[in-house]
Formats: C-alpha cells, structure tokens, sequence
C-alpha cells in the first residue's frame, strides 16, 4: 500500500514525442532530471529538442542550454524537423542559454573557480520565461570545457538539485564511448539523475539500427527493453514500441473472399475478414497474381483495397493485372484501390513501416496486401526485419482490416524463406505455391498449410493461370514430395491402396 | 592615460572564491597597474542577464574589457603570474 502511495506521488509528464509516453507509461517523472545516454549520433540532441518542441505543441516553455553547439547550429539544423526556433525564440516560447564553445577564445585560469554563472543564467532563464521544460545537451561537453572535473561534478550536483527546486522537468544528455558499457562518460548519471534514457545506434550487418531503452526509472513503471525508433522528417524521433502491443484484436467470423471461388472453397469459405495471410512460392509461382485477385476480390465486394507494391512499378502491375482480366488502373481511378509503390532501399525498413502505417490511416482500407515482404528483407537485419513485420501485422490486426503478404522462397522447388520462419506463427493462414516438375514440364500446385480457426482442404491442388486469372483444378494424387522439393509419383494403385487406409477417398 | 584598463570581474554574491578573486584584483591592480585603471563587479546573481550576454560560464571570470584584445580570466585570481600574463603585463616587464 505505501509503495502505490508513492508511485502515486510521481507524477508524469506528457512529452508528446511519439510512442515514448507509452514507453515510459506516461512520459518523464515531472519535475526531476532524466539523463539521456548515447553515443555520438544516437540523436540526443534530437531528442532534447523535441522533447521542448513538443512542449511547445501543448502549451508549454522551454529552456535549451547547450554546452556543445551553438543556437545557430541548433537553429538551422532543427530546421528540417519543422521546428521554428527563431520563431518560438521571438515570442518567448524557447530560451536559449548559450554555453558553448566561444570561437578563438581560450581562457587563462588563475585559481579555484565553480559554475555559478551557469547556474544563476539557467535559473533566471526558467523563471524570466517561466519554464516548465530544460533540456541540456551535452553534459560531458562541460568535462572538456573546464579542467578540474571534480569542481564540475560537484557543480552540476547543484544544477539538478537547484532545477529540483524549481520544479521544471528537465533532459540532460550525455555521451556514451560504447553501445553496451558504462552508462556515459565521466560517470555523469551518478549524480545527477534517478532516471536514465540510454539511446542506441548499433550497426550490424553493415545496416544501423535505433533504439532506445529506459534503464532506470526511480519508483515509477516503465517498458523494459530496447525500441527501435527511427528519425523523420517533420516529426523527429518516432519510437516503436513493439512487444508493448497487446495481442487485443479481437477475432473475427465473418469470411472475406480471397477473389478465386476455388480458393475460398479450400480455405473453407474464404479467410477471415482481419486476417493476415502469408502466401509463399518461388518466383513466377503467381504470388503476384493472388495479390491481384486478393484486391479484385475486395473491390467486387465494395471494399477499399490497398496495395504495397515493393517489387514493381505501378505501370507493371497495371500490366500484370490486365493480363489476368482485372483493371488496376480503373479500380484505382474509381478510388477503390490505392497502389502504393516503394522501393525498398529508398529508406530504412522503420521508415517504411511508419509511412505503411500512414497510409493506411489515410486510405482506412478493408484489405491490404504487401508484395513482397522478402524484398524489404534486404533493407533490413533479421532482429529489424523481425520487428518490422511484427509492427505491421500487429497494427492492421488492430485496425480490422484482411491482409495478404508474399514471400518468396529461394528455390523453384520446395522450400522455405526465412521471412517464413519469421511470421508464420504470427500468421492466421498460409498459402504455398510450388512449383511441380512432371515429365519434363512446370507445373503449378497450391495448398493451404494453415488455416487458424478452420477446416480447409489439404490436398495439394494444381493450379493454371490464363487471362482471366487463376484456376485451381484437381489435387496432384500421384506425386509426392511436393513441398520437400523432390516429387516423386507414384503408382495409382499405391495411391489408392494409400488413401484406402486413411480416408474414404470421395 | 586615465582608465587605460578597464576590466570586470563576474562573481557569486558573497561565496568565499569571489570574494578571494576581488580581493586579489585589487592587490594585483594597486601593486601593478597605478591608476590607470577601472574596475567593475558583476554579481551574477544580481545581474544573471549580463552574464548570459557575456557567455560567462563559471564564476569567477575576470574580463580584461580594455585595452584589446580581449582577454578572460577564470578562477579566483590566486596565481598572480597568470593574472599578470592575461593582462600582458608579464610579457612587457620581461621586454623592458
């Protein structure tokens, strides 16, 4: 009971910078200190400016004492978040308190010396402007500054406890020499903060990846773990919060038509209607054309239907859609569907889940499909990749709405794809397309290996695709080995003698 | 030849370092500079907005205003020799 008492007693503070009030379960403890950790560009000084912007948003002041750039760096590289600071600074919104470096100016020391210039410039600054938010970037720039580090420590030991008693909620960052060691330089955390924020910009597999992590957050709640986040124009930081989504979606019965009557029979009435679906085949196995018949499904049935296209150009689909009976170009002109085409390296795979994300809070669609999830893999490590696909499954379960992503494999014959390994569990169906080699020629076959919540047909059914789309036939009865890659055929008396022993054969 | 120097000291109301740093000026002005000088007090606390228009960052900061260049001086002024050597007055005994 006293323990709730005091975590009552620790009030937060909405920041307002995207997904960290989540993060933090509320925002920063209001009226203390929180040490921002990282090493150089893990977008600290990103974050310190944000966090006043967004203050700003709602109402409230901020103070900015930056001991490393100047204002006029500060200023004009802030510039690109959309953030007016000249502006703010003009109608008393922002202050800065300049202790940076001066240009050409090195001071002689004679004797013991402290930071009350600093101090007292800081706390006329809060109250001169009635401040409610301080950011300060970067402490240790102090220890470079000035010689004797233990005057300085002592020093900001009375910069936080006189921001205390002023009551304003104040960043401090700090700079970190390793992503996974000591929490910053020069030991700063020690003194001057209950809570420290540790921002990450790891490089692995030659691609760099951003999170960040509370670590320390004295009697209060918070998310455990590393977020990635990413930096966007216009916005800022943009934080992720991944396994903080809840598996809360709730289910649903009603069945979608996933555009082919054969299939919607094989999946026992079609998929579910907020339902992600993963359909997998080699190249040419016609992912693309069940993406195609996936929309021209939705559209049929009155449905906004969305469409990522990370492998071809819109004037391809278009083709491609043509060619199998279905007009992409009208459906589009008409409203009903929107063709969204990316390419996948054009930015980091964080980046390309906001801006899915967008989208589809623009367009509000009933179904979505994404082709090919294999090709934003390249963009991408398997810990992002992993979050990525997370991310997005997660958010358009929550929105109720069907989705339909490909993958390819990387063989012709059998096979799986890693982006396999990583969603299936998080998947409701799965589709494979195989390739069938039969005396000397390709052959395409279909099945459904998973459908949640429902019986489905689990023969493995030839398909051909003409101009007027795909056409599921009968299943391949004397061939095994399929899925492993290797068909072998079989007799049919062996094929009946087998299915004798099992089922009836119908 | 009047106020050939003029400098400005920035201290922290009565703490013990600034009061060393305008004792020390004083002795160091008397003993070295006659009357050709003027010189100034800056309470910080008093006056936090002169501080930020000036930069000063630790108390105490003695600022050598006139003649140029500018010079600063931190610290409360206890090693004479750097304080003679800011206010170039080191340099011109040793030329003499």
């Amino acid at each position: 009971m006293s323990q709730n008492n005091e975590q009552d007693l620790i009030a937060k503070l909405t920041t307002g910078i995207p997904g960290f009030d989540f993060l933090s379960e509320g925002g920063l403890p209001k009226g203390r200190a929180t040490l921002i950790a990282g090493t150089a560009g893990s977008a600290k000084t990103v974050f310190a400016c944000q966090f006043l912007a967004e203050g700003i948003k709602r109402g409230e002041t901020g103070v900015f004492v930056t001991f490393e750039e100047p204002p006029k760096a500060i200023r004009k590289n802030m510039g690109g978040f959309g953030w007016n600071i000249k502006q703010w600074e003009a109608e008393r919104k922002w202050a800065f308190v300049d202790a940076s470096p001066q240009p050409g100016e090195i001071p002689m020391v004679s004797g013991e010396y402290d930071l009350g210039a600093l101090i007292a410039r800081i706390e006329f600054a809060i109250s001169k402007y009635n401040a409610q938010r301080v950011s300060l970037d970067s402490l240790g720039a102090i220890f470079s500054h000035l010689v004797d580090s233990a005057q300085v420590r002592s020093d900001l030991f009375r910069l936080a406890s006189a921001l205390r008693e002023l009551e304003v909620t104040a960043i401090m960052t700090a700079e970190r020499i390793k992503e996974y060691g000591e929490i910053s330089r020069y030991g700063v955390e020690e003194f001057v903060a209950d809570n420290v924020v540790i921002l990450r910009n790891v490089l692995t597999d030659e691609k760099r990846r951003r999170t960040i992590e509370i670590l320390k957050y004295r009697g209060t709640d918070h998310q455990k773990g590393e977020f990635p986040f990413t930096i966007i124009p216009y916005k800022g930081v943009v934080i992720i919060p991944l396994s903080a989504i809840e598996l809360e979606q709730r289910s649903s019965n009603i069945r979608i038509t996933s555009g082919s009557e054969e299939l919607d029979r094989m999946c026992g009435g079609g998929f579910f209607r907020d339902s992600i679906i993963l359909v997998s085949g080699a190249t040419g196995t016609g992912k693309t054309l069940m993406v195609t018949e996936f929309m021209a499904g939705g559209v049929a049935n009155g449905e906004r239907c969305l469409v990522f296209a990370f492998e071809e150009s819109r004037e391809q689909l278009y083709r491609n859609s043509i060619g199998w009976g279905v007009d992409f170009h009208k459906m589009e002109k008409e409203g009903k569907l929107k063709v969204v085409c990316r390419y996948p390296e054009t930015t980091g795979l964080e980046n390309h889940l906001i801006n899915m994300k967008e989208t589809i809070q623009e367009f509000k669609p009933n179904r979505v499909a994404v082709d090919s999830l294999s090709a934003l893999e390249r963009v991408s490590n398997l810990k992002g990749f992993r979050e990525f696909i997370i991310g997005l499954t997660s958010f358009i379960k929550q929105q109720e709405i069907g989705g339909l992503f490909t993958s390819t494999t990387p063989n012709l014959l059998g096979g799986s794809s890693i982006t396999e390994g990583h969603i299936s569990t998080i998947t409701d169906s799965i589709i494979l397309l195989r390739y069938v080699e039969m005396y000397g020629e390709m052959r395409r076959g279909i099945t459904v290996l998973k459908m949640r919540g429902s019986m489905h047909d689990k023969d493995i059914r030839e398909f051909t695709i003409d101009n007027t789309g795909m056409h599921i036939g009968k299943p391949f009865r004397n061939v095994t080995g399929i899925l492993a890659g290797n068909p072998i055929y079989v007799t049919q008396n062996e094929v009946d003698r087998l299915s004798g022993l099992f089922e009836e054969d119908v | 030849m009047m106020n050939k120097y003029l400098l400005r000291l920035y201290v922290t109301g009565n703490s013990t370092k600034s009061q060393r740093a305008i004792a020390n000026l004083f002795r160091i002005c008397h003993e070295e500079l006659s009357e050709e000088y003027r010189i100034e007090i800056v309470d910080v606390l008093e006056e936090p907005e002169r501080a930020e228009k000036e930069k000063v960052l630790v108390t105490p900061t003695l600022i050598k205003q006139l003649p140029p260049p500018l010079q600063r001086i931190i610290g409360d002024l206890s090693n004479t020799d750097k304080v003679l050597l800011g206010l170039d007055l080191l340099l011109k005994e040793d030329s003499r």
